[in-house]
């Protein structure tokens, strides 16, 4: 029972950060209609400058240059290649993004090399017991900050004269230009943040009991797409329970795999894909969803 | 306050011509129409005088000015900040947002004092959007949409409104309503354009009227002048004929 509460609660945790790309990815996705295949290397580069900078400028100030960077990174590839392609087609858009993503991406790697880098966090390995669940402080802080966060965002999504614009635009980008609304700032902000998102989450993908940052992180973020999918790639709260259905059955699939050995070793890395597969049989819009990824 | 002026505007989709030399005047203060068949060119124009002609993939050439401004090349916000502001053809209201929130959206650049003025005389002009601010705008009945739709447009606080075949759809009674408020915003001192298949509500409300045809200004004058042409008194027989036939054969065909 204890083991069940600890993977349950690891898995919440670890599901609201993947909760947190995904939220970017779907911002994106609806204020642009460009499914963003960088996102992964948005993260890598939030995280790795956290890892450089924290020696230096000491973990806050490193981790608020990570998150300023990542957004800085995200407007710009929305300023510099997503709005100047003068393209026909979102679709040729998303394989742009995917070059773009190779781009960062590997030049990431190459700085990483075969390091593994230390986040300087103040958490460490340090533990906390409630009766016999034993936590790692890291996750609890993981769970809290990204709760944090997601409520912000969806209240500024709900009430803000910017959240108005955004769900606008997304709705019909050129009646919400004939209503004054400017859709060049309205798109690199939902960039912006959601570069920021991904560099938080950088944070919690990297810390206790992960080793650190390298060249694999960016792997580990890619769990946030079937995320992002199984919710509906055009709604937030798809994104939030989508986080948590892949973070809790990862969580789920990984603890107690010795008592599934027949679906053989790992596959709580597998089960994200495969969660996400059966629900888009069911339901091809994902859960929330109001467009069907084939019409993307 | 400033005229508006169209001069020598040509427009095109692709290959398409949609307009071909088209100039005209909306003096300040004042309520202008412009009448024509489907596929006259009319919502190009707005679209063109909007700056949204880059969403449907068209490009323009020949000059739009406010006063002394040239607004031919801004982008659709710029051109709304300048007090030009559209009602667009089928009221595309957002339809997954409250009612409320459709007013802010149009309100957005706005300082907050101005924009409760603003919201007061809307929901002064149309009580009904003040009963259902809290209602999903796609629920709204056509009418209810349509008043959303210039109610959300006046947010904006226009100098200049354009408004797309505003009365399209809507039972006699309502069309009545609309006409009349575009009579009252008109009386407050913001300049209509206003574009129109029902010729003669059009030609009660406006003090000039140009008749377009396949992109191309072929009539224009007073509304006095155009209520008694011939040719206006023809066609607007002829249009209404159509538009009776077209009926017809589609309630005809519902039930073959
Ligand atoms: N997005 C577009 N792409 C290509 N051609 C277009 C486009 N929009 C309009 N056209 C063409 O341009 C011409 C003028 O169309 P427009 O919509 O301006 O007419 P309209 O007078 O508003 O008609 P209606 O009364 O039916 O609204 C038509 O021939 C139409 O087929
Ligand atoms: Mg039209």
């Amino acid at each position: 029972m204890t083991t069940f509460v600890e993977l349950l609660v690891n898995g919440i945790s670890i599901g609201a950060v993947y909760a947190l790309i995904a939220l970017g990815f779907v911002i994106i996705f609806k204020a642009t209609e460009v499914v963003n295949f960088a996102h992964a290397s948005l993260l890598l580069a939030g995280g790795y400058l956290v890892a450089r900078l924290w020696p230096v400028v000491g973990f806050w100030a490193a981790l608020l240059i990570g998150i300023a960077a990542a957004a800085l990174v995200a407007a710009a590839i929305e300023f510099l290649v997503i709005r100047r392609a003068n393209v026909a087609s979102h679709s040729v858009l998303a394989i742009v993004t995917i070059g773009v993503d190779i781009v960062i991406t590997t030049e990431l790697t190459r700085q990483i090399g075969t390091d593994v880098l230390a986040m300087g966090d103040p958490w460490g390995s340090q533990v906390v017991r409630f009766g016999g669940v034993t936590l790692a402080e890291t996750r609890i802080v993981a769970l809290v900050t990204a709760a944090l966060l997601i409520t912000a965002f969806l209240l500024a999504f709900k009430y803000t004269g910017w959240g108005v614009a955004m769900r606008a635009a997304a709705e019909d980008a050129e009646t919400a230009a004939l209503m004054g609304v400017r859709l060049g700032r309205v798109s690199m902000s939902a960039w912006a943040v959601a570069g920021a998102l991904a560099a938080v989450a950088a944070l919690f993908l990297c810390v206790f009991p992960t080793p650190g940052l390298d060249r694999s992180t960016s792997l580990v973020a890619l769990k946030a797409f079937p995320a992002a999918i199984l919710g509906g790639l055009d709604s937030t709260t798809g994104a939030l329970v989508g986080g948590l259905v892949i973070g809790v059955t990862e969580s789920m699939m990984s603890g107690y795999q010795n008592d599934m050995a027949f679906l053989g070793r790992g596959i709580g890395d597998v089960a994200p894909f495969l969660v996400m597969l059966v629900i888009l049989l069911i339901r091809p819009a994902g859960l929330f969803g109001t467009k069907e990824l084939a019409r993307v | 306050m400033a005229d508006l002026a169209v001069s020598d505007l040509v427009v095109g989709y692709g290959p398409v011509r949609a307009l071909r030399g088209v100039s005209m005047r909306v003096p300040s203060g004042s309520i202008v129409a412009v009448l024509g068949a489907n596929g006259a060119g009319k919502s190009t124009l707005l679209r063109a005088i909007s700056g949204t002609l880059r969403f449907h993939r068209g490009s323009c050439q020949g000059a739009v000015t406010l006063g002394d401004q040239r607004l031919t090349g801004l982008a659709a916000a710029s051109v709304v900040a300048r007090g030009v502001v559209q009602v667009p053809e089928g009221r595309r209201v957002f339809a997954r947002m409250t009612v409320e929130e459709n007013l802010r959206a149009g309100g957005l650049g706005r300082p907050r004092r101005e924009y409760a003025k603003a919201h007061d005389q809307v929901v002064e002009l149309f009580p009904v959007l003040a009963d259902r601010a809290r209602q999903r705008a796609g629920l709204l009945s056509g009418g209810e949409q349509q008043m959303l739709a210039i109610g959300r447009a006046l947010m904006a606080g226009p100098t200049t409104l354009l408004l797309d075949e505003p009365t399209l759809g809507l039972a006699p009674l309502m069309a009545a309503r609309i006409t009349e408020t575009i009579k009252e915003i008109n009386s407050l001192g913001t300049s209509v354009l206003l574009v129109e298949q029902n010729v003669a509500m059009a030609l009660s409300l406006a003090s000039h009227a140009y008749v377009l045809e396949v992109g191309e200004v072929v009539l224009e004058g007073t509304a006095a002048e155009l209520r008694a042409s011939d040719e206006v008194r023809r066609r607007y027989l002829g249009i209404a004929d159509a538009v009776e036939g077209t009926l017809r054969t589609r309630t005809l065909s519902r039930w073959s």
